[in-house]
């Protein structure tokens, strides 16, 4: 095992009776990495999750993990934690014997199993509540729960489908904080799934972009924000305004269009809303839609191109709806896209 | 008008009330006579009715049989109903629907039809005893419910929790007995009640399968009074009666059954 391969899926594919649902995926993941598996709903995510956990069978393809192989290892003897979209806690079970569930399986008993569970609930806060069924927390507190309740089993990698997802929003930063927390503390491996892409910016060592089953990129935040390699991705980070190169030509709806400046050898370009210049530029466009937000002011042109979203700071003069104005997609500030879909 | 009108709700009310407890309170009344025959008004009051339910011999006899068959058959019907539930609503399995008509059919098809095929085809030509019959008729009676009724408690739990527990170090079956059974026992209560009120009040099917000196509670009651016209019958069904409120308000009480019917 190198250090760069903890846990490796090695052509991986699984499928639903014959429908393929992630095909030939290659994925490494380094010792104590968080990793956010990003992808719209349906593209394979929760399959993933599954295939690691053991929950899925796999149709070729292997599942290593810590040095050995675990593909045919039964989802009981993985050491693999889940927490459950849905959580899944015990509803006949206290929060406490929630916890101790994996720990009693193992054998543990008394004073050991006892300092553990509270060990655990303490670190999720909620000691106060170990006499507690499920149904009388709330969904973050049920969260909690399901998180301790993986995490006293100290799994080798812990695995989360949508934690976030069914919080609403002031939970959803306050327990995005105590994942990282968890993380950093315990220092466990650990994937979470998600389709918010603001979510895997901000918790994320490294993000992996999923579509359709496959890995459409791999990367820091800072690259898969920045620099995202196809349209796809490129769209689902917010660059609003994607376009194909034609041999050094943007191709729009308008046709070939030469940039102001020559642009890089890609398939394509995308720049978000405020990479586009107001008032300058060859371009012309009137504006159709206007929103004021706070610090900057957003414009939805109308132009010979197609659709452009632009974003300026809100000193800048601002224009009326119907206005028309000149613009410019400068080439030099446009993210180069190696894939255009 | 607004009289008339006002008066109209409470009357149906008191109909409908009426036509459903009326009958009832009638027996019991005529269980507390004092007179030989069974008759209301009663005349007069005495417990001799309630005390000779004990001392003939057949009540007792069928009462045990009933008691054996409502518990034995809910149980069987159980240990059947339980699984076969558990496989109809955890995996697609191809022809389930049909699984689920059979299952059902003994509810659909009249009980005479029922105890007259039974008798016909499996009990004559295989030469199987009365008890064994009977146990194996009522077990196939009751099973509809026990797998109604597991069934539908089973649709309200999920089905995640069991992966849950298998990841945290539980084995399939295990997972079955720790997180799936403790939380449809209410389920299988309300299936074994259901099945055991089934079970005792069955008449059809046990009056082609009783034989000599094998008879349920039911069918020995009509036997009685086709012979004895006292009200020692009506004592017994206030009993029975008595038993019937027992079980449910205790199950209710210390289970909360009516959650889950
Ligand atoms: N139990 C299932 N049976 C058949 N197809 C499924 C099942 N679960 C998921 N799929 C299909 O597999 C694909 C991936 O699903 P999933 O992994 O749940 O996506 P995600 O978690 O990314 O939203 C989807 O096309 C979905 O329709
Ligand atoms: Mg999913």
């Amino acid at each position: 095992m190198s250090d760069a391969s903890y846990l490796s899926l090695q052509k991986l594919t699984l499928t639903y009776g014959d429908s393929p649902a992630v095909p030939d995926l290659d994925l490494d993941i380094r010792k104590g990495e968080l990793i956010a598996l990003l992808g719209p709903s349906g593209c394979g995510k929760t399959t993933t999750m599954r295939a690691i956990a053991g929950l899925m069978p796999v149709k070729s393809g292997r599942v290593r993990l810590d040095g050995s192989d675990i593909t045919r290892v039964p989802a009981n003897k993985r050491a693999v934690g889940l927490v459950f979209q849905s959580y899944a806690l015990f509803p006949h079970l206290s929060v406490y014997e929630n916890v101790a569930f994996g720990l009693k399986l193992k054998g543990m008993r008394g004073q050991e199993l006892d300092a553990k569970v509270q060990s655990g609930l303490k670190s999720v806060g909620l000691s106060n509540f170990a006499n507690r069924r499920p149904a009388e927390l709330s969904g973050g507190q049920q969260q909690r729960v399901a998180l301790a309740r993986s995490m006293v089993m100290e799994p080798k990698v812990l695995l989360l489908d949508e934690p976030l997802s069914n919080l609403d929003a002031r939970l959803r930063l306050e327990m995005r904080t105590e994942l990282q927390r968890v993380q950093k503390e315990t220092g466990v491996t650990m994937i979470f799934v998600t389709h918010d892409q603001a979510e895997a910016l901000a918790l994320a060592d490294r993000i992996v972009v999923m579509k359709s089953g496959k890995i459409e990129q791999i990367g820091s935040p800072e690259d898969i924000y920045n620099r995202p390699t196809s349209s796809f991705v490129a769209d689902f980070v917010g660059f609003e305004n994607i376009f194909p190169l034609e041999n050094g030509k943007l191709k729009t709806s308008g046709g070939l269009i030469n940039l102001s400046s020559q642009p890089p050898s890609a398939a394509g370009l995308a720049w978000r809303p405020r990479m586009v210049t107001l008032g300058i530029g060859p371009f012309r466009g009137t504006v159709r839609g206007t929103s004021f937000a706070g610090d900057s002011r957003e414009y939805l042109l109308d132009t010979p191109i197609g659709p452009i979203k632009a974003e300026v700071e809100a000193s800048q003069p601002a224009y009326a709806l119907g206005a028309e104005l000149v613009f410019d997609l400068p080439a030099e500030k446009a993210a180069p896209l190696a894939r255009f879909a | 008008m607004t009289v008339a009108r006002s008066l109209f709700i409470p009357l149906v009310l008191f109909l409908v009330i009426a036509f459903l407890i009326g009958p009832f309170l009638i027996i019991v009344a005529a269980s507390f006579s004092a007179g030989e025959t069974l008759a209301f008004p009663p005349q007069g009051f005495s417990l001799r009715w309630i005390a000779k339910v004990f001392t003939v011999e057949s009540f007792r006899a069928s009462f045990g049989m009933s008691m054996f068959l409502a518990i034995g058959g809910t149980l069987a019907a159980l240990v059947l109903g339980i699984p076969a539930s558990y496989a109809l609503s955890r995996y697609k399995l191809p022809g389930a629907e049909i699984v689920r008509t059979i299952v059902s059919a003994p509810i659909i098809v009249p009980g005479i039809i029922v105890g007259l095929a039974l008798l016909r085809y499996i009990v004559v030509p295989f030469q199987i005893g009365i008890t064994l019959a009977l146990f194996m008729a009522h077990t196939a009676l009751i099973l509809p419910y026990a797998v109604r009724v597991v069934s539908a408690s089973l649709e309200n739990l999920r089905s995640d929790i069991e992966e849950a527990a298998v990841l945290l170090g539980s084995s399939r079956l295990g997972a079955f007995f720790r997180v799936v059974m403790p939380n449809i026992r209410g389920g299988i209560l309300s299936a074994f009640i259901l099945g055991f009120v089934t079970s005792f009040n069955q008449v059809p099917v046990s009056l082609f399968l009783s034989g000599p000196g094998v008879r349920t509670m039911p069918i020995d009651m009509i036997a009685y009074m086709e012979i004895v016209f006292d009200p020692s019958v009506a004592a017994l069904s206030s009993l029975l009666a008595l038993m019937s409120i027992g079980i449910v308000f205790a199950a209710e009480r210390f289970l909360g059954f009516s959650r889950y019917v």
